[in-house]
């Protein structure tokens, strides 16, 4: 791989940002093996969350599931599970960590603004302006059928309640004026007269008049993350999201592609282009040579692909019980089943199943490849392998064409997964100059090098100066 | 005044002998007579509490003050911290109008800490139960072990305006969300059972599908499909705390009684029963009583209808050493933390331990361990392992 020359390309000073996944679900996370540490144990949250922020990452990220999973209606058994609250267990990586951001994914159509606003503010002012919010929806009764409110919102109108949600969640953000808070114990009342705006909204999804109970922290609002990949999740990402949290990110000219289509949209929302950071999610592995590297992935997927999970997965794709096939033996004879899907995670949600059992049928016999071959081959694929010397071209290469800001990497071994990337990786990239050698910041908002929200607040504020 | 506490009266002057001494003896199933806990929220429990508190408004709200009376709490021996918590503000200005969720607290303050037990308030009248299960269990996982649960009420009728939702009518609606929030709670906690996780690579299993439970539950006004999405908690269920008259019988652990009268007592079915004693002690800054005037200047100290003690720190031992006749634990609720918490610390923990009225919890202990209570079997946990059955 050659070096890049900085004069050829539209982002010579690109600096790659990284955050941390600890997913918690999904077959990447490699769970037989010996080193396989503790999902639930907080010594492995604090393990992760330290070795990243020894890397100098952005940002300590976990997802949210409001159900566990299922697969043909039966709770799925084959991969890790059971997660802690994220607010809760960020809360608490709060005191073990300095610098880096603590992001949590939290569902818009089960939780209430006034409530989880000021779960992130909590965490915003434990954590010294570090927290992000990955905002999500969910559009189906499956979920809601662990909820008080029950029942769910069709794909358009999960939307527009996260949209109005943001909407009330900033204005809640933005109630305490600058300094409401006394700075004396003499001070006539402990909060300045006037310094707490009742916030009053009204709204198609929302009906809500209090009087917030936290101020702004240091970052002045939770940045806000953002993982939709339609059309409509995009233009949602454009108008809202402080951070794209995408699926874009293994192929060079798809993350080019899908970054060139934000930054148009972007520009439609009326936004400057730079004013969105587009961290894909992202499997690294390391080997000391080409050779080790991918050798390494080959027992890595044999250890996430299991012959049960290439069943599984295959299953899937056919809309079928395979578990009592061979994994090791031929693709199925049948043709995939077309159904509904149900909404439960485990159905069908594969686009064109047809289409995609020709491909691997096609694919599995010109290679000779057996079932299990042909999921590890063909199934969803993602991340870097390569050397580290190697990667940090390639990763450097991406960012100085404005494909990527960085990247949100998942490991596959918890809780030391991190290591390479930190100990061999992120030292290739800083002597290139393309990843930074200390915390310039104390916020999430400064390590991501965002603007401040503009809010009403400041809205008012640039008005007054300029008036 | 002198105090009534039960059967006793007691009168709160400088007691004769600065270390009075009580025979050590064991208290029900557990190994200390008297548990000590301490609400912590804010600056004390005077709404002008923070007139007086060794720092300004604007650093209330950070985590440096979390950890600051937590870790002194922890250091003093507490058993456990009660962390106060609405969604509405704490009082109206010109008192604090400031507040971090209990939950966040009591998670950052967990990882702050080793033994101190950690008990948020959860109010059960609006939030989703589902949420509030997992919240706590986490709390609990991060704590190892560590977590209470303060069950509360929001019957002011603001309130189902913040959360957007339609009031909560009458008090009757409110005892019934909170009865079916713990039970779901409780069902949920025990929805995975302790081994659900088997990693067992044979079979590529990492869970056995039948030691987790679909809990089904069906309360008056929702349903919660479960399982959990955490797995079970260290403890197994969390140590919940309700005051007095709150839930029905079997659903809590802890009882808090505002006043520990004999009738009340005799009411509380629950294993313990902790008496809510609010406090004003002497300090280096002035006395009690002239702290109390000090701040009665700004607001009046509201009668809660909960036991007062106000003196020195010598009364205040005899009044819990004492208490430890009628209840297993008392929640303290001081003036201002930041003056009476040093003399707590200094002066009174050390006489009752030396004493051996209370003791500081054991490292690795859990707060039901603490507190004697067994760790409660699953109730959803089958029969013995059926081995290649499945």
């Amino acid at each position: 791989m050659t070096r890049t020359d900085p004069a050829d390309v539209p982002f010579p000073n690109a600096q790659l940002h990284f955050g941390v996944f600890f997913q918690g679900v999904n077959h990447w996370t490699i769970w037989s093996d010996p080193a396989s540490g503790s999902q639930i144990d907080p010594a492995s949250y604090r393990r992760v969350a330290q070795a990243a922020e020894r890397g100098l990452f952005d940002a300590f990220f976990l997802g949210e599931g409001l159900r566990l999973r299922e697969v043909d209606g039966r709770i799925h058994d084959l991969d890790v599970a059971g997660r802690p609250d994220a607010i809760t267990q960020l809360a608490a990586l709060a005191a073990v960590t300095d610098k880096i951001g603590l992001v949590s994914t939290s569902n818009t159509t089960f939780n209430e603004p006034a409530d989880l606003a000021r779960r992130l503010s909590g965490l915003d002012l434990l954590s010294g302006g570090r927290a992000g919010w990955n905002v999500v929806t969910t559009d189906n009764a499956w979920t809601g059928a662990n909820f008080r409110r029950g029942g769910y919102l069709d794909h358009a109108d999960r939307y527009h309640r996260a949209e109005q949600f943001l909407t009330v969640a900033r204005a809640l953000w933005d109630s305490w004026s600058d300094g409401a808070a006394a700075s004396s114990a003499d001070a006539p009342s402990w909060s300045a007269p006037g310094a707490v705006a009742r916030v009053r909204e009204h709204t198609t999804q929302f009906d809500v008049d209090l009087a917030p109970t936290l101020p702004r922290s240091a970052q002045g609002h939770p940045v806000i993350f953002q993982a939709g990949d339609s059309a409509e999740g995009r233009d949602f990402a454009a108008r809202n999201a402080d951070v794209i949290f995408s699926a874009h990110g293994t192929d060079f000219d798809d993350a080019l592609a899908f970054a060139t289509d934000l930054r148009t949209r972007l520009r439609a929302a009326g936004r400057p282009i730079d004013d969105l950071r587009i961290l894909p999610g992202t499997e690294i592995i390391i080997g000391a040579t080409e050779e080790e590297a991918t050798e390494k992935k080959r027992w890595i997927r044999l250890a996430q692909v299991t012959p049960a999970t290439a069943l599984n997965v295959a299953g899937l794709v056919w809309n079928l019980d395979l578990s009592d096939r061979d994994a090791d033996g031929p693709l199925p004879a049948e043709d995939p089943v077309i159904a509904e899907n149900s909404g439960a995670f485990g159905s069908r949600r594969i686009a064109d199943p047809r289409e995609t059992v020709a491909r691997w049928r096609a694919q599995a016999e010109a290679n000779g490849w057996s079932l299990r071959e042909t999921v590890i081959a063909l199934g969803p694929q993602r991340g870097h392998v390569g050397t580290p010397a190697g990667l940090a071209e390639k990763f450097l290469r991406f960012a100085r064409h404005g494909a990527v800001d960085g990247f949100n990497i998942t490991p596959y071994l918890i809780p030391d997964g991190l290591d390479d990337i930190v100990n061999l990786l992120v030292p290739e990239l800083q002597e290139r100059g393309g990843y930074r050698t200390e915390y310039a910041g104390r916020t999430l908002r400064e390590h991501l090098g965002l603007r401040e929200p503009l809010t009403r607040r400041t809205a008012d504020a640039r008005t007054r100066r300029a008036g | 005044m002198p105090h009534r506490v039960g059967r006793l009266t007691f009168h709160p002057a400088p007691a004769p002998a600065p270390h009075p001494t009580v025979p050590p003896a064991p208290w029900k199933d557990t190994e200390v007579p008297l548990h000590l806990a301490l609400e912590i929220d804010g600056d004390g429990a005077h709404p002008a509490a923070w007139r007086r508190a060794a720092h300004a408004p604007d650093t209330l709200l950070t985590p440096e003050r979390v950890r600051g009376v937590g870790t002194i709490a922890e250091n003093a021996g507490f058993t456990l911290v009660t962390l106060d918590d609405d969604v509405l503000p704490p009082g109206p200005a010109p008192a604090p109008v400031g507040r971090i969720g209990a939950v966040e607290r009591a998670a950052y303050l967990a990882a702050s800490t080793s033994t101190l037990g950690i008990a948020p308030v959860v109010s059960t009248s609006y939030a989703e139960p589902f949420h509030t299960s997992s919240q706590l269990a986490s709390l609990d996982h991060i704590s190892i072990g560590r977590a209470g649960w303060l069950v509360a009420i929001s019957p002011a009728p603001e309130t189902a305006r913040v959360w957007g939702r339609p009031p909560v009518e009458g008090p009757e609606a409110h005892l019934r969300e909170a009865r079916d929030s713990i039970r779901a709670s409780r069902e949920l906690w025990d929805s995975w059972e302790d081994d659900a996780v088997i990693r067992e690579v044979a079979t590529s299993r990492y869970l056995d599908r039948d030691r987790l439970h679909y809990i089904d539950f069906t309360g008056e006004t929702f349903a919660v499909k479960g399982p959990a999405i955490v797995p079970r908690p260290p403890q197994g269920q969390l140590v919940v705390f309700a005051p007095d008259g709150l839930l029905p019988a079997g659903v809590a652990d802890v009882t808090l009684v505002s006043r520990p009268d004999p009738a009340v007592l005799r009411r509380a079915d629950t294993p313990l029963t902790f008496a809510e004693v609010e406090l004003a002690l002497d300090t280096p800054a002035g006395t009690a009583a002239d702290r109390i005037a000090d701040l009665e200047r700004h607001a009046p100290w509201p009668d809660r209808g909960r036991l007062r003690y106000t003196g020195g720190a010598d009364g205040l031992v005899r009044l819990l050493t004492e208490l430890t006749s009628v209840v297993d634990g008392v929640r303290l609720h001081a003036l201002v933390l930041d003056e009476d918490l040093a003399v707590l610390s200094r002066l009174v923990l050390p006489a009752l331990r030396t004493a051996r009225v209370t003791a500081a919890p054991v490292p690795g202990h859990s707060l039901s361990t603490t507190l004697g209570l067994s760790r409660p079997a699953n109730r959803y946990a089958s029969a013995a392992p059926t081995g290649d059955a499945r």
